[in-house]
């Protein structure tokens, strides 16, 4: 089970220059299990905090994260996690890597070695096995740190713009890649980006998030069947959903950027 | 033609063909080489002043011979590794801590940053005062030599470890002392041995100084009774086996690398 559950959840933070910045502002989410949820929002919104408030990485200012009602309190394996900056342990080998939360958690090594080996399998790497990080590419990389948080078997899986650093033909290659797998594993994701078509492709549900301070504006149900495959982006509803997130969007971003939106009448609504 | 292989030679970060690579440096030792037989052998300096090549194959042999040179090298060495391993042991846990604890950097950075602008060799005269010439004191020459350096390098080392792969690990289950063993240690070690590779090339500077100031043995010592016996040839005997001795440590600090951690190495 990974029901998530974010109770009007508040972060701020303190900084010399500016005085107390509110990156979440009072923020409550339901995501039940197996759902696929994705979160975007413009650069800064605070749609990167939350993630880490769900993994226990950071505390919030106020409310909480709980996980098939437990509270969130310190991170744990229950909820693993795949950063944009692919974070695989330089020293350790593909499958040392895979096999790091199975070994601090005490499996023994031959189930261990046997569990890694079947998700280096399912990401399209076996023959990489005993190669170290610099060998691979940046795809490549990023379907061992997704490997190794499979292969931890948790109940939610965090997504902070795992393919964000990656090239636009490699991201959908990785994106169906990750939709297979999802399919396979039935794991509540928690998945966030700033990429529209990604969170549409993606997601069962699409939250909306505005710039800080962060809240959700608009949630998106969907409904696209799966299996999708990636023709579904030049479907009439999936151009029907990204026309409604770009005009939520557009007035975020300018916000952000100091920009004075061009129609007041769209983004007062939000103020 | 030639303007074009100037033109390939001179662009910045651009290789060039290993052959040529080896030729270019192999020409310039031979050349300076042949530079010092020409000074010498063609008259132009007077002995006293720089000695020949064979003068200096002679006095090689002679204290090799006499068993001098294998006595004062066995003592250098014996001075500096017992100096800096016990530096090392030390500076190198505590550099760590140092960059990833703020209580442990709140405790030592003060007196760690007091230490590190004074020059060692402003400590001699005081440590011949306390713990005489000999052996003892040579060792603590190197090792305050160099122990506050390597505590600031290898705290720079380790603060610039990257936060995800702590993040990362919690949320793989990593417990806090599992993330200390498993994670930062690791982290640390290719810029750990890099610091050690660099400070060793500093403990010789402090030793020999050491030396030259106060003793009764070892490779600087050696150097100074040459020059009061205006043996020049044995000076530099003594400058050449410094040099080699050196590069040989050097080397095997690289070859450790390669062999302890091949990740930092593979392509």
């Amino acid at each position: 089970m990974g029901r998530v559950s974010i109770e009007e959840v508040s972060l701020e933070f303190r900084t010399r220059r500016t005085g107390t910045i509110v990156a979440l502002d009072s923020l409550s989410m339901e995501i039940p299990d197996k759902q696929f949820a994705v979160i975007v929002g413009p650069s800064g919104c605070g749609k990167s905090s939350l993630l880490t408030l769900v993994a226990g990485l950071n505390d919030a200012s106020s409310g909480c994260c709980r996980v098939d009602g437990r509270v969130v309190n310190g991170p744990g394996a229950d909820r693993g996690m795949v950063f944009q900056s692919y974070s695989l342990f330089p020293w350790l080998t593909v499958r040392k890597n895979v096999e790091f939360g199975l070994a601090v958690g005490g499996l023994p090594a031959p189930e261990r070695t046997e569990r890694a080996l079947r998700h280096i399998e399912a990401v399209g790497l076996s023959g990489f096995e005993d190669a170290y990080p610099v060998q691979l590419s940046g795809g490549m990389q990023q379907r061992v740190a997704i490997a190794r948080v499979l292969a931890n078997d948790p109940e939610v899986l965090l997504m902070d713009e795992p393919f964000g650093a990656l090239d636009s033909q490699t991201r959908s290659i990785m994106q169906e890649l990750l939709l297979g797998i999802w399919e396979r594993e039935q794991k509540t994701v928690l998945f966030v980006t700033h990429d529209i078509d990604e969170a549409l492709y993606l997601g069962d549900v699409v939250y909306i998030m505005s710039a800080r301070p962060g809240r959700i504006i608009d949630t998106i149900e969907v409904g696209l069947a799966r299996p999708r495959r990636y023709d579904i982006v030049t479907s009439e509803r999936f151009v029907g959903h990204k026309r409604r997130v770009m005009a939520s969007l557009h007035s975020e971003v300018q916000k952000t950027m100091n920009l004075t939106p061009p129609d007041p009448g769209e983004s007062g609504s939000t103020s | 033609m030639a303007a074009n292989l100037l033109e390939r030679l001179f662009t910045p970060k651009r290789p060039i063909a290993r052959n040529l690579e080896i030729g270019i440096g192999v020409t310039v030792a031979t050349s300076l080489f042949a530079a010092w037989c020409i000074v010498t052998y063609g008259g132009l300096v007077k002995a006293s002043f720089l000695p020949a090549p064979d003068a200096v194959g002679d006095a090689f042999v002679a204290t090799l011979a006499d068993g001098s040179l294998l006595k004062h090298v066995r003592v250098s060495l014996l001075e500096i590794y017992t100096g800096f391993v016990l530096s090392s042991v030390i500076a190198v846990p505590l550099g760590i801590f140092m960059g990833s604890f703020r209580v442990v950097a709140a405790a030592i950075e003060p007196v760690v940053n007091f230490m590190r602008y004074l020059p060692v060799t402003a400590l001699i005269p005081l440590l011949i005062l306390w713990i005489g010439i000999g052996f003892e004191e040579k060792v603590a020459v190197v090792f305050l030599g160099v122990f506050f350096q390597q505590i600031v390098l290898i705290a720079d080392v380790s603060a610039q470890v990257n936060d995800d792969l702590f993040k990362v690990s919690y949320t793989l289950g990593a417990s806090r002392r599992q993330v200390v063993t498993r994670v930062l240690l690791p982290a640390t070690m290719p810029g750990v041995l890099d610091t050690l590779r660099i400070t060793m090339g500093w403990a010789w500077t402090f030793l020999i100084v050491a030396e030259l100031v106060a003793a009764s043995s070892g490779l600087g010592y050696m150097i100074l009774q040459a020059m009061r016996g205006l043996h020049p040839a044995t000076i530099f005997v003594g400058i050449f086996v410094i040099g080699f001795l050196g590069l040989a440590t050097d080397l095997v600090f690289k070859y450790a690398k390669a062999l302890l951690l091949p990740w930092t190495t593979v392509r």
